[in-house]
């Protein structure tokens, strides 16, 4: 005699508790939205600390802002988008069952992802290279040109905004290296949660593009590239939220 | 390939050496096995909290401070409230009951993501051990609360460590509440329309909500103090630029909610347990439904009742004061269900009833203390005293424990196949709510009189409150011990319970006791209300009544 729950071993994607595919797929949808949600509400608590710094701080707030490196940070937001492409055509990839394009596209995604890192890295270390008085990280290794102006905009000790030249306005700044401080710091905790979420990002990627590789996902099941692809999504635009708050504003 | 000839249930065990067996609970995907796993591991930090009570209440019997130092005391408050709330109250429930019973409920194997709850057993057993290290290694002296600029630049104990500690079983809580939420979406047997659901599973799919939506919140505000810790740049100290206000809001904007996170699952449990022991079917059911909704949703709006004096604008501290008042609502709206359920029932006095019954009335206490804290003028009067203490006890103690042990007492036969002593658990429900009573009673008075909180030292006008106070939470102490005694002991002497030893209604009790690992033989469908007590059950009971049967 054959019990109901078992008539369905023929489908190894299956898990035991679900009765049918579909409610496994749209069980693991749900789940991702959930989790994005907290994702967001996690984020939120940072924009919220932004929110009320800007506003009491925020005539130090603009001028410290002017000292990050947008054209970069502009780069990597092209790269961000573009990569949200290649997730997007890798999802539907799958979902038309062509293996090979989904295993290239989430190739490519991992290397905008990781390509946004690298300048993201570049940002951080030339930060740090001004902090140890050198212009830049590679002068910084081979000791080559040193910074004209002292400027350390690593939050520490350390820590100087420099209010140089014809700046008297902004020397006259109640706190400026404080306040100047706090949104460093706000900065890198808000930049370094999101790389800490493109390095999972990748990894998710990289286990996803093996699946794949392995011939894992078919036309009928391709959810883990689905749900894969919406935390992408997540994190890209969370970066787009980012990237005017602090650099262009 | 069938396999029906030997009853196998989800306890017992295919394993032949000790460390297979050892295994097959450690890294069980089964829901039922990962309730018992939360169940040892969660009262085994109540039992810890509750020692770290026992001293502070020692300590408090005389005016001086002659057990501890002002510091150890601080140290051991905190440690009292950072476990009873992060690694008791919190989780109690929903990980316990709510992962035996969720999939039974509503006719499901398991929960959605079976391996994400075991991963949210080991987060919470990690959050843990961070929560002990802390304490063995010295402990922390900032209060449950953590506020800053105390918690961030001045304290010199183990802030991080217990901070990561919260942190991490935050993430455990979140986990499962996304698994319930896709679980109730998802995987309910035919049948189960959501009005269909019992009221237990309306209250953990509210709570789960605020799982997902409170908790990261807390855990960036953590996060952040930590941060600040250790580079020494002022997010939240004012002596550094920062806004302590700021953390206050980002801490209860989670900790007003996670009150509810406690309470929800709780209402849950005792709309279950009055109804079974009324034989009735609930009062009211789409009100007590929606009105754990309008809990959770309204529990976002009203943290700022904790900050009326913390320099907040008095204009949001008027509309936090009228929100407040409209939480009550939903509140009253169970307990008025509750009671006329209760009316023309077919009432039996078993232990989860008794604990039932007492929660009712401790928890009118405690949501009627609220809206007077809800009250700025009020609050202004009793803030940081005694009142409050005697408050949140009331409402956590009072109503999230008795609904806890309560609901272990009506599951349990469910749980291991065995009756429990019934006369023991009669009489340690009794001891239990006079201990309480008597314990928490004197803090609303000498809070009003003035007896601020956190203190170890106090003028000797209050000594007879606090000794009286003492005395109740020996008795309360031992309504806890007696229940683990015999609870344990039925488990090799217990009657053997039979599938529904309450003749009550619901999924969970048409199946074996013990439940089998894969829950239904067949998927249920399900073609009736929840709670389908006969109309004349009280009729029918008083008539077959006899001498000998129960109350
Ligand atoms: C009927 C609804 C309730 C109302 C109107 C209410 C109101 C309040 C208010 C105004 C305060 C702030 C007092 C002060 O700090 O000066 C407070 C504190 C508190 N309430 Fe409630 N409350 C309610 C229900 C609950 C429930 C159900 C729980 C928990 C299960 C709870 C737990 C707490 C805790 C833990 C605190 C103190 C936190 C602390 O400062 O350490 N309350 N309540
Ligand atoms: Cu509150």
């Amino acid at each position: 005699m054959a019990t109901t729950s078992h008539e369905h071993g023929h489908n190894p994607a299956l898990q035991h508790h679900f009765d049918t595919p579909e409610q496994q797929r749209e069980a693991a949808t749900l789940g991702m939205w959930a989790f994005l949600t907290t994702e967001i509400m996690l984020f939120g608590g940072i924009f919220m600390a932004y929110a009320v710094y800007r506003w009491a701080y925020h005539e130090v707030w603009a001028l410290a802002a002017t000292h990050l490196n947008t054209p970069l940070a502009a780069i990597n937001t092209v790269v961000l988008l573009v990569s949200s492409l290649t997730v997007a055509l890798g999802v539907h990839a799958a979902a038309s069952g062509k293996q090979r394009q989904v295993v290239l596209l989430l190739l490519v995604t991992i290397l905008l992802g990781a390509a946004f890192l690298g300048i993201k890295v570049t940002e951080y270390s030339e930060k740090f290279a001004h902090c140890a008085g050198y212009a830049n990280p590679i002068t910084w290794i081979s000791g080559g040109a040193t910074l004209e102006e002292a400027e350390c905009l690593v939050p520490g000790q350390q820590f100087h905004f420099p209010v140089g030249h014809g700046a008297e306005e902004a020397s006259s700044l109640p706190n400026i290296q404080r306040n100047a401080q706090l949104f460093y710091l706000l900065y890198f905790c808000a930049t370094g949660l999101h790389a800490i979420h493109m390095i999972v990002g990748i990894s998710i990627m990289a286990v996803l593009a093996w699946m794949a590789a392995r011939g894992r996902f078919s036309s009928e099941y391709y959810t883990p590239v689905e749900i894969g692809g919406l935390y992408w999504h997540l994190i890209d635009i969370i970066w787009v939220f980012l990237f005017p708050l602090f650099y262009l504003v | 390939m069938s396999t029906s000839a030997i009853p196998q249930n989800y306890t017992s065990t295919r394993a032949d050496s000790a460390t297979e067996w050892i295994k097959s609970w450690l890294l069980t995907v089964d829901h039922k096995r990962i309730a018992i796993l939360y169940l040892l591991s969660i009262n085994f930090f109540f039992l810890l909290g509750g020692l770290a009570a026992s001293l502070v209440r020692v300590e408090l019997v005389t005016p001086q401070g002659d057990l501890m130092t002002a510091d150890m005391y601080n140290r051991m408050f905190t440690l009292h409230g950072v476990i009873m709330v992060f690694f008791f109250l919190i989780p109690a429930i929903p990980a316990v009951m709510g992962n035996f019973l969720v999939p039974l409920m509503i006719g499901a194997r398991d929960l959605a993501f079976p391996r994400l709850n075991l991963l949210s057993w080991y987060l919470y057993m990690g959050g843990g051990v961070f929560a002990l290290v802390a304490a063995i290694t010295g402990g922390v002296d900032t209060g449950w609360t953590f506020y800053t600029p105390f918690s961030s630049s001045y304290s010199n104990s183990n802030v991080i460590l217990t901070m990561s500690g919260a942190f991490i079983m935050g993430f455990s809580s979140i986990l499962t509440g996304l698994n319930f939420i896709v679980t109730i979406h998802k995987m309910r047997a035919p049948g189960m329309t959501w009005f269909r659901l019992p009221l237990f599973i309306w209250a953990n799919y509210a709570t789960s909500l605020i799982q997902i939506l409170a908790t990261p919140v807390l855990g960036i505000a953590l996060l952040l103090v930590m941060v600040e810790r250790v580079w020494r740049v002022g997010i939240f100290d004012p002596a550094l630029g920062g806004d302590p206000l700021l953390f206050q809001h980002l801490f209860w904007f989670y900790s007003h909610p996670a009150v509810y996170i406690m309470i929800l699952p709780a209402m849950g449990v005792i709309s279950e347990l009055i109804s079974a022991f009324s034989r009735k079917r609930i009062f009211g059911y789409e009100f007590i439904a929606f009105s754990s909704i309008a809990i959770a949703v309204l529990g976002f709006l009203v943290w700022g009742h904790h900050m009326f004096v913390s320099s907040q604008s008095v204009y949001s501290g008027l509309v936090f004061s009228f929100i407040t008042m409209l939480v009550a609502i939903p509140s009253a709206i169970k307990v008025f269900n509750w009671t006329a359920t209760l009316y023309k029932g077919s009432i039996s006095y078993r232990t989860p009833m008794l604990y039932a019954l007492g929660f009712i009335g401790l928890f009118i206490i405690g949501g009627l203390t609220g809206i007077f804290l809800g009250v700025v003028a009020v609050d202004i009067h009793v803030t940081d005293t005694y009142f409050v203490v005697a408050h949140f006890h009331y409402v956590m103690v009072g109503g999230t424990i008795m609904a806890y042990l309560g609901g272990i007492h009506y599951w349990w036969p469910k749980m291991t196949g065995r009756m429990y002593n019934e006369a023991w658990g009669a009489i340690s429900a009794l001891v239990v709510f006079v201990g309480f009573n008597m314990t928490f009673f004197p803090q609303f008075v000498m809070g009003y009189l003035g007896m601020p909180r956190r203190y170890h030292v106090y003028p000797e006008e209050f000594q007879i409150y606090h000794v009286l106070s003492t005395a109740g939470a020996s008795i309360l102490g031992l309504g806890f011990i007696i229940p683990i005694i015999y609870l344990t002991l039925s488990l090799f002497v217990g009657k053997v319970a039979g599938p529904n030893p309450w003749a009550a209604t619901g999924l969970e009790w048409s199946i074996a006791s013990p439940p089998p690992t894969h829950n239904f033989d067949q998927t249920p469908v399900v073609t009736e209300e929840a709670y389908a007590y006969p109309e004349d059950a009280a009729a029918q009971d008083s008539d077959s009544w006899q001498a000998g049967s129960h109350l």
